[in-house]
C-alpha cells in the first residue's frame, strides 16, 4: 500500500472518530437549520394582510385565485406598463402578471414586487396556477375520450400528459415603476454565504493540519515517521487527509440541512398553504372518473415546491459555473492554505508560539471578509477585481464576485493564479517544514525561516 | 564485509559545518558506536543514514551498492527524541507504524502479536499511549523500531530517558539482536556502555572524525605501556629501585598492600619489572592498564584542542 494513503487514512479516521468532529457534524445543520427555517417560520406567520394585483391576459384564471386569510387578489383591468407605473402609490403587496399565450397553455408569470416576495405567496400562486391548468389539460383529454369510444387510455399517460410546472419569475420594480436588477439579494446571500464558508473552512481546517503538525513535533514522534517517509508526505498525506474530513464534514452538514429543513418547512407548508380546490373542479369535468386516483398521484408537495421556488429564485445565476468554481476555490484556498499552516506548525515548538506567524498569515484572509460588503457593493470594481486575482484572497473574494456575474476569463484567470499560488506556498512550506520538523527547543525567526528557504 | 559505508560525508548548515568530510565503515554483523561529545554532528551523521536529511556531498553505500530511498525499509531508526502519537491506541499505532516500513497488515499482526506476547503486553494494545508510563512507551518505541526485522538497526542515544533496570533489559535486546544477525549502529556520548556493547567505533567531534576502528585495538593502540603492581614487605623506597626511565605514577597502599602504577620505558616489558622488583618484594599481582575508552576519548579530543 503506497504510504501517503497509509497517511491519509490515519489523519482521517483519528480525526472523524473523534468526539468534537462528531459533535459538530450534529451541531452544525442545527444551527443551519434554524438560520433557514427561522425566516421562512416568520414569514409563515405574519398575520399582515397582502394585497395582490392581477393582471390576467390569457383570461384562463379570473376568479381562480381565492382570497386566503393574508392573500387578497384583486383583478386590474389595465395593460402591464401602467399598471407597473402606478403600482409604487397602490399600496399592494406585488402585481402578478400572466402574458398572453399564442397556442399552448400559459406556463410562466411575472410577479412584480418592491421586495423579495414571500415564498408562501409565490408557492400559492404557482399551485392555483398549475392546477387550473391541468385541469383544463384534462378537461380537454376527457373531452377526446367521450368523443371517440374506441380510445383506450393508460391513466399513468394520461397523468403524465396533464402534468404541469408553472415558472413563475420574480422581477423587483421600484417605486417610479423600473424595475431593478433582480436577484441582487439572493446573490448577496450567495455571495456572503459562499464566501464565508470559505473563509470558515480554511480556517477551521488549515488550523487542524497546524495543530496536527505542531502535535506530531511535540509528541516527538516526527522524526520516527520521516525515517520511513519523505517528510513532503507526511506533510501532503496530513493536508489530503485533513481536507477529506472536511469536505466529510461539509458533506454530511448539506445532507443533516436539507432533511432538517425539508422536514420541518413541509410540517410548515402543510398547515399553512390553503386548500385548492381542484378536487370539486375534477367532479364537476369528469363525472363517473374517479378523481381522487387524480390527486393522489398529483406530483405537488410542498416540500418540492419550496426546493423549486429557491432554484427558481436563483435561476439568473450561472449555477455551473458558480458551483464548479465554489469546489474550485474551496479546494485549492484551502490547499494554499494549509500548507502554511503545516509550515508554521513545522517551525514552532508550541502553539503558544504561533502567533507572530499566524497574523500575517490569516491578515489576508481577514481583510477579505472585511471589504466583503464592499465589494458586494460593486463587484466588478478595481479593488473587487485585484482582490480575486491575488491567490491569497482570491478563494473568498472571486465567491463573492461570481453569483454577481464575473466574465469567464477573469475566472479562469483567477483560478491559474490560485493554482501557481498554492503550487509556490507547497514549495515554500515543504522547505520551512522539512528543516522546522527537526529543531526542538528553539525560538524561530523569520530570518531564520528566510535563511531556510534559501537553503 | 562492511554492511554500510559512508565516505567524505559533509553537510553544511546555514551557519556552521555539522559534517566535514566523514568516513565510515560499518562490518557487517556488529555493533558500531558513534562517539562524541554532544553537538560533534553525531546526530546529523544518523539522519542522514535514515535519509531523513541529505549530505552535501560524499557518498553512501549499502551492502555494497549505493544507498537508495526504499532501503529504509531495511533501517530500524530509534531517534534521540523519540514519541508516540499520545492519543493514539497501542496496537493500531504500532500496525501503522509498520506498515509505514512497509510491512503488510497482516503481517504486521502477525510480527507485533510476537512481539506483545514477548514482552507481555498484549492487553496494552487497546490502551491509549498517554495512559502507559514512560519505561512502557518505550518498551513500544522500541517494538515499533525492530518490527520490520531491519538489517541495520540505529539507536541514537538509547540509554537516555531510561531508568537503570530498562537500560539493562535495553542492553540485553540490543546484543539479542546482534546474535540474531543484526548490524547495529548506536550513538552515544556515554563511554561506559561502549566498552561493554562496541565491537568498533568512530569517534566524531566538532563535525570531524578524529579516530575509528574496532575497540580491542584501539585500546591496545592507545595503551601507554603503563603496569599495576600490588605487593608488600619493601625494604627500600620503590622510586629508588627503578631506573631513571621509569615513571612512577602512583604509589599507595590498599587492603594492606601496597599498589603503584609505573610506565615503563618503551623498550620494557612486564619481564623486566619484575624482575627489578622480585629481589625486594613479594608480588601479588601485576598488570597492564589499559585506558578506558573515556580516557582515550578526553585525550584525543584535548590532544586535538592542543593542536589547533
Amino acid at each position: 500500500m503506497n504510504k501517503i494513503l497509509l497517511i491519509i487514512r490515519r489523519e482521517y479516521l483519528t480525526r472523524v472518530k473523534k468526539r468534537s468532529f462528531i459533535v459538530m457534524t450534529i451541531l452544525g445543520p442545527l444551527l443551519m437549520a434554524g438560520i433557514v427555517i427561522v425566516p421562512i417560520y416568520i414569514a409563515t406567520t405574519t398575520n399582515e394582510v397582502k394585497q395582490i394585483g392581477v393582471i390576467d391576459e390569457t383570461g384562463l384564471f379570473h376568479e381562480k385565485f381565492k382570497n386566503s386569510d393574508n392573500i387578497r387578489f384583486h383583478y386590474l383591468d389595465t395593460d402591464i406598463r401602467s399598471a407597473k407605473e402606478v403600482f409604487g402609490k397602490s399600496g399592494d403587496y406585488a402585481l402578478l402578471y400572466i402574458p398572453r399565450t399564442e397556442v399552448a397553455l400559459p406556463t410562466n408569470a411575472i410577479l412584480y414586487a418592491a421586495s423579495q416576495v414571500n415564498i408562501n405567496v409565490k408557492s400559492y400562486i404557482r399551485n392555483v396556477m398549475s392546477k387550473e391548468i391541468e385541469d383544463l389539460k384534462l378537461e380537454a383529454q376527457l373531452r377526446d375520450l367521450t368523443s371517440n369510444k374506441e380510445a383506450s387510455i393508460q391513466l399513468d399517460d394520461l397523468l403524465r400528459s396533464i402534468k404541469t410546472s408553472v415558472d413563475i419569475s420574480t422581477i423587483k420594480i421600484g417605486a417610479d415603476g423600473q424595475e431593478e436588477k433582480s436577484y441582487t439579494e439572493v446573490s448577496m446571500v450567495l455571495a456572503i454565504f459562499g464566501a464565508i464558508l470559505i473563509y470558515f473552512f480554511i480556517f477551521m481546517f488549515g488550523s487542524q493540519v497546524m495543530r496536527g503538525v505542531i502535535e506530531e513535533k511535540t509528541s516527538r514522534i516526527v522524526e520516527v515517521i520521516i525515517s520511513s517517509v519523505k517528510p513532503f508526505q507526511l506533510m501532503m498525506g496530513k493536508i489530503v487527509g485533513v481536507a477529506l474530513v472536511g469536505l466529510t464534514q461539509f458533506g454530511l452538514w448539506v445532507v443533516l440541512t436539507f432533511i432538517i429543513v425539508t422536514a420541518v418547512t413541509t410540517s410548515f407548508s402543510g398547515k399553512s398553504s390553503p386548500e385548492i380546490p381542484s378536487r370539486q373542479l375534477m367532479e364537476q369535468t369528469a363525472p363517473g372518473f374517479d378523481p381522487d386516483q387524480v390527486i393522489h398521484a398529483a406530483p405537488e408537495t410542498s416540500a418540492g415546491n419550496d426546493v423549486n421556488e429557491v432554484m427558481a429564485a436563483i435561476n439568473s445565476i450561472d449555477f455551473p459555473v458558480m458551483i464548479g468554481s465554489f469546489l474550485f476555490f474551496f479546494l485549492f484556498g484551502y490547499l494554499l492554505y494549509a500548507a502554511l499552516f503545516a509550515a508554521i506548525g513545522g517551525a514552532v515548538d508550541s502553539e503558544a508560539d504561533t502567533q507572530q506567524f499566524m497574523l500575517p498569515l490569516t491578515a489576508p484572509l481577514i481583510l477579505a471578509i472585511v471589504v466583503a460588503q464592499f465589494i458586494v457593493q460593486e463587484p466588478e470594481g478595481p479593488m473587487a477585481f485585484w482582490l480575486s486575482m491575488i491567490p491569497l484572497t482570491s478563494p473568498v473574494v472571486m465567491m463573492i464576485r461570481i453569483p454577481f456575474g464575473v466574465p469567464y476569463f477573469q475566472v479562469a484567470l483567477s483560478m491559474i493564479l490560485l493554482l501557481l499560488g498554492f503550487l509556490g506556498t507547497t514549495w515554500i512550506a515543504a522547505k520551512i517544514y522539512r528543516t522546522g520538523i527537526l529543531l526542538y527547543g528553539k525560538k524561530i525567526s523569520y530570518r531564520e525561516l528566510w535563511k531556510w528557504l534559501r537553503h | 564485509m562492511d554492511l554500510f559505508t559512508a565516505s567524505h560525508i559533509t553537510k553544511q548548515y546555514a551557519a556552521h559545518k555539522a559534517l566535514d568530510d566523514v568516513s565510515i565503515a560499518v562490518p557487517d554483523g556488529c555493533i558500531f558506536g558513534l562517539l562524541g561529545p554532544n553537538g560533534a554532528g553525531k546526530t546529523t551523521l544518523i539522519r542522514i543514514i535514515n535519509q531523513i536529511i541529505a549530505p552535501d556531498s560524499g557518498e553512501l553505500l549499502f551492502q555494497g551498492r549505493k544507498l537508495l530511498s526504499r532501503d529504509v525499509e531495511q533501517i530500524g531508526y530509534l531517534p534521540e527524541e523519540r514519541g508516540l502519537y499520545k492519543k493514539m491506541k497501542v496496537g493500531e499505532q504500532a500496525l501503522y507504524l509498520a506498515q509505514l516500513k512497509g510491512l503488510s497488515r497482516t503481517e504486521a499482526e502477525k510480527r507485533l502479536t510476537y512481539w506483545f506476547s514477548n514482552f507481555e503486553i498484549m492487553n496494552w494494545w487497546h490502551r491509549r499511549v498517554e495512559e502507559l508510563s514512560k519505561g512502557m512507551q518505550q518498551k513500544v518505541q522500541f517494538i515499533v523500531t525492530v518490527i520490520h526485522q531491519p538489517r541495520l538497526l540505529i539507536f541514537d542515544e538509547p540509554f537516555s530517558g531510561f531508568d537503570p533496570i530498562n537500560v539493562n533489559l535495553l542492553k540485553e535486546e540490543i546484543l539479542n539482536l546482534k546474535a540474531a544477525g543484526s548490524t547495529i549502529i548506536f550513538s552515544t556520548h556515554n563511554m561506559a556502555s561502549v566498552e561493554e556493547l562496541c565491537d568498533h567505533i568512530a569517534l566524531i567531534d566538532k563535525a570531524r572524525k578524529l579516530l575509528d576502528g574496532n575497540v580491542k585495538a584501539i585500546r591496545k593502540q592507545y595503551a601507554t605501556n603503563t603496569f599495576e603492581v600490588r605487593y608488600n614487605s619493601f625494604d627500600r623506597e620503590l622510586g629508588s629501585l627503578l631506573p631513571g626511565s621509569y615513571e612512577l605514577l602512583t604509589a599507595g597502599t590498599e587492603d594492606d598492600l601496597r599498589v603503584a602504577r609505573i610506565r615503563l620505558p618503551q623498550e620494557a616489558g612486564p619481564n623486566e619489572l619484575l624482575a627489578l622488583l622480585m629481589p625486594h618484594a613479594t608480588i601479588h599481582s601485576l598488570h597492564e592498564i589499559i585506558p578506558s575508552m573515556n580516557d582515550i576519548f578526553i585525550r584525543v579530543v584535548t590532544e586535538k584542542k592542543g593542536a589547533e
